[in-house]
């Protein structure tokens, strides 16, 4: 039966790229002098799942590329190869071409051949050089005893064969692994011996063909690297006990027989389990380490749809739907014979629904959110990147990576930060030389930060860079003829100036940063996601950009107000305050505006009836209504309306899914009574008054 | 399979190629058939939301099983004189496609009549009246039992209601 491959592509993908983070990560936090081999194992075997995938799915193109890469990993990972940092570059830039490569693929696009051949030249320009290892010795860092075994294969020059033990777990063959297949690749190798050992094969009355019940010994000639056997054995080494020795030509004579004696004595599978116990025990830590980067570090990968969600949060969302059910068991047994005296029970059956839904409704919201770091994880490669390149030193930090976010936010956050920290890496932190003569230290600092505050999170960018000069931007501004050159301007009023298109303060463009569309888009963009921006800058000290965000974008605590017959919503956070005005703290402005005075600031009055010509308004007269003082985007004004209702979360509702945009109107939710409420959009509201 | 079977088969879908379905329904003397094809459901009359702004004839939305429906009055859009809505008043729901998107919007009606079966080739295009009746949301006209049946264009009818300003944005 031919199975369509095509449905296990997204999944191929997904993986893939999150394998390539993983790699990305790992290359990053390399630390040359002191190398972890787990480190390099992970990131070895992030390459090959890749490679395999790409294999299994025909994309050879990926599956020879990874090969090379696979290939100097290896031997890295062997302690063959000293790590040095330009072969990690040449990795790093490797991963970003098989990202690319993915991509295209995934897109039905073409691959970049050519940047494809680049990288697999460097590659193996890499792999060409004699970076045979001198100075990484892993023996200095108390290998496991496994690790022994492989690294003897590098420093003993001549192998003429191995000898391996090879058990299988009962379980080998329903993880659809095939020893037969196994031994054929074997025999690739070399000439291959096998030797079967029945003794573990039970009576064919408790036999289970499901299970393997055989082990093996296998005696492989040939001058044949040890990698070269772990390949063949890779996808099954959970799933067995595994042993190999090598035969070396001055040896042969004392090794073989030596192991084999021991073998016998005690059947096999115990005489190597000290050595296998290592190997199994080094791995399943490399696997677990795997895991858990696997769930912090899920990709997000462009345009996917689907969502990786922890099954303690799914868990909680059954226990939840099951409490629902019972209560609403309840209730139907209390409606199918109703008499008065039952009223208690059901007023606490109704009380109980209203909790369950309500805790279904936050879980099920909690399944949307995803941890920052999503976001976050690209940016140590582009500080190392950014930083390279311009000569400086940068350090970079991250806080708050676990703080969560709904997940459109996160999609639509990724951007935004991406200009501003890259803003922070180039303009804000200054040449080492110039952090020194300024009597700052050397190495600059970038602190990514996230955090919650009420219902919003917050992300702050800030740099100890040399922060932003305000008469310099108010020269540019002037320059670029944004502003008029007698306009008076507060601080924040100067440092919103960034944020205006066309204004870039970088005096030469770099092709990192500078080309003045990239603030203005950062601001449109946070404000789509009905958040803010902020700016804090101290001319020599630094800057933080503080983007304000609402935690998800499908519910709004909101403030219900009536005005005549009809309900508005208007959202929680953007009121002030709400008074009875008096007719003395009226003013009026040319005979028709109206303004108020509230602690020395007078605010315009905009009456909701009259913007909206709402029919049968029943405060005509300011002081016979409210005026809820409301702030959006920086202004601030009076909202006269009728009265205040109640408080109330309400889900937010697109109406321009059907329908169009509406001015003053950013969105609609539905009422207790199934009616339609419109929610304000107060800058607006402040626009249609002004018409 | 036999023989006999093959030549019917083509003759039904011969009649199906040609053959189209209209919901018919009545504004004022006037009858209106938009394609069956386009309407999702018929619905009585139930109060809706007033949205601020907008044409006279944009009457307001509706929650429509959790969706923001508009709703429009045709009697209004076609200026055929304002109507009084009553539980009895009809309100079909109507899908249309504009740009790559489905858009759902109830459009009220008098009274819905019908489904009539039309022959293709029997659609006659709209007359022209200069710019005296505007005729822009007619696809043509048919005669249904000696009755003139004007045919809308729902795509046309619901998008020139300025729906769709996400080119402008």
């Amino acid at each position: 039966m031919a199975i369509d491959m095509a449905q296990f592509h997204q999944v191929f993908f997904e993986e893939s790229f999150e394998g390539l983070d993983a790699m990305e990560s790992g290359l990053l936090n390399l630390d040359l002098g002191d190398v972890n081999v787990e480190d390099i194992n992970t990131i070895f075997r992030a390459a090959h799942s890749i490679k395999g995938g790409s294999g299994t799915f025909g994309f050879t193109a990926v599956s020879d590329f990874t090969h090379v890469m696979e290939t100097l990993l290896d031997e890295m990972r062997d302690g063959r190869r000293q790590i040095t940092q330009p072969a990690v570059d040449v990795l790093l830039g490797s991963v970003d071409c098989l990202r690319e490569m993915l991509q295209a693929i995934q897109n039905g696009g073409e691959i970049d051949n050519q940047s494809v051949a680049e990288h697999k030249q460097a590659l193996d320009n890499a792999l060409n050089q004699t970076g045979i290892s001198a100075g990484f010795v892993p023996e200095s860092e108390n290998p496991p005893a496994a690790l022994a075994v492989t690294t003897q294969s590098a420093t003993e020059p001549q192998i003429d064969g191995w000898n391996i033990a090879f058990s299988p777990h009962l379980h080998l063959l329903k993880t659809g692994n095939e020893p037969a297949r196994m031994f054929r690749e074997l025999a690739t190798l070399g000439e291959l011996t096998t030797i079967v050992d029945l003794q573990g094969v039970p009576d064919l009355y408790d036999l289970d063909p499901e299970e393997c019940h055989l082990s093996w010994k296998l005696n492989l000639q040939g001058n044949i690297s040890a990698a070269e056997i772990d390949e063949v054995f890779d996808w099954v080494e959970d799933d067995c006990d595994l042993a190999k020795l090598p035969i070396y030509s001055s040896v042969t004579a004392i090794a073989p027989p030596e192991w084999q004696d021991k073998a016998d004595e005690e059947n096999g599978q115990n005489a190597i389990s000290p050595l296998v116990k290592a190997v199994v025990a080094v791995q399943n830590e490399t696997n677990d380490k795997d895991g858990k980067k696997e769930e912090t570090k899920t990709a997000a990968g462009k345009g996917s749809s689907s969502i990786r969600v922890d099954t303690g949060k799914i868990d909680t969302l059954i226990n939840m739907v099951g409490e629902l059910v019972i209560t609403q068991s309840m209730l139907s047994l209390i409606g199918e014979h109703f008499e008065l005296n039952k009223l208690d029970q059901l007023k606490n059956g109704l009380s109980q629904l209203e909790r369950h839904t309500r805790e279904l409704q936050e879980s099920v919201m909690n399944i949307r959110m995803l941890p920052i770091s999503f976001v976050f994880s690209r940016f140590p490669r582009l500080a190392h990147d950014i930083s390279s390149k311009l000569g400086k030193k940068i350090e970079l930090k991250l806080i708050g990576e676990h703080t969560e976010v709904d997940k459109t936010v996160v999609e639509l956050l990724s951007d935004p930060l991406v200009h501003l920290v890259r803003n922070s890496l180039d303009h804000g932190i200054e040449m080492p030389e110039v952090r020194l003569a300024a009597g700052k230290p050397e190495t600059g600092t970038v602190i990514l930060e996230a955090y919650h505050r009420g219902g919003n999170i917050v992300i702050e960018v800030s740099d100890d860079g040399k922060g932003l000069d305000k008469d310099k931007l108010r020269a540019k501004a002037i320059e670029k003829g944004l502003i008029a050159e007698d306009t008076i301007l507060t601080d924040k009023q100067t440092y919103e100036l960034i944020f205006m298109p066309g204004f870039s303060t970088a005096e030469k463009l770099t092709d990192i940063s500078g080309r003045g569309v990239g603030m203005d888009v950062v601001r449109r963009n946070i404000q789509a996601l009905g958040g803010n921006i902020e700016i804090i800058s101290e001319l020599g000290k630094g800057s933080t950009m503080a983007i304000h965000l609402p935690l998800t974008l499908a519910i709004l605590d909101g403030q219900s107000i009536a005005v005549g017959d009809e309900t508005y919503i208007l959202p929680l956070g953007s009121i002030i305050e709400s008074l009875n005005i008096k007719e003395d703290r009226i003013n009026r402005v040319v005979g028709k505006g109206e303004t108020f005075l509230l602690r020395g600031e007078y605010l315009p009055i905009i009456r909701l009836h009259e913007i909206f010509k709402v029919p049968n308004v029943r405060a005509i007269k300011l002081t016979d209504g409210l005026l809820v003082v409301v702030e959006g985007q920086g202004v601030r004004c009076g909202l006269f309306v009728d009265d205040l209702l109640g408080q109330q979360q309400v889900v937010i509702k697109s109406l321009e899914a059907n329908y169009r945009r509406v001015e003053g109107v950013s969105a609609a939710t539905i009422l207790g009574d199934g009616s339609v409420a419109l929610i304000l959009d107060i800058p607006g509201l402040v626009r249609l008054a002004n018409q | 399979m036999t023989m006999t079977e093959a030549p019917e088969n083509i003759e039904t879908q011969r009649l199906d190629k040609n053959g189209l379905q209209f919901l018919s329904f009545t504004l004022g003397k006037e009858e209106y058939g938009v394609d069956i094809l386009r309407v999702q459901e018929i619905r009585s009359w139930e109060p809706v939301s007033r949205i601020p702004n907008v044409p006279f004839y944009e009457k307001g939305v509706v929650n429509l099983r959790g969706a923001i429906v508009p709703i429009i009055d045709l009697r209004e859009r076609f200026q055929l004189g304002s109507s009084t809505y009553t539980p009895l008043t009809v309100v079909v729901v109507l899908q249309a496609r504009i740009g790559d998107k489905i858009r759902v919007m109830g459009v009220v009606v008098d009274s819905v009549s019908d489904v009539v079966n039309v022959d293709r080739k029997t659609i006659q295009s709209p007359p022209s009246f200069g710019t005296k009746v505007s005729t822009e949301f007619i696809n043509g006209l048919v005669s249904v039992n000696d009755r003139m049946v004007m045919l809308l264009d729902v795509d046309k009818l619901l998008k020139l209601d300025g729906v769709d300003d996400d080119d402008e944005s």
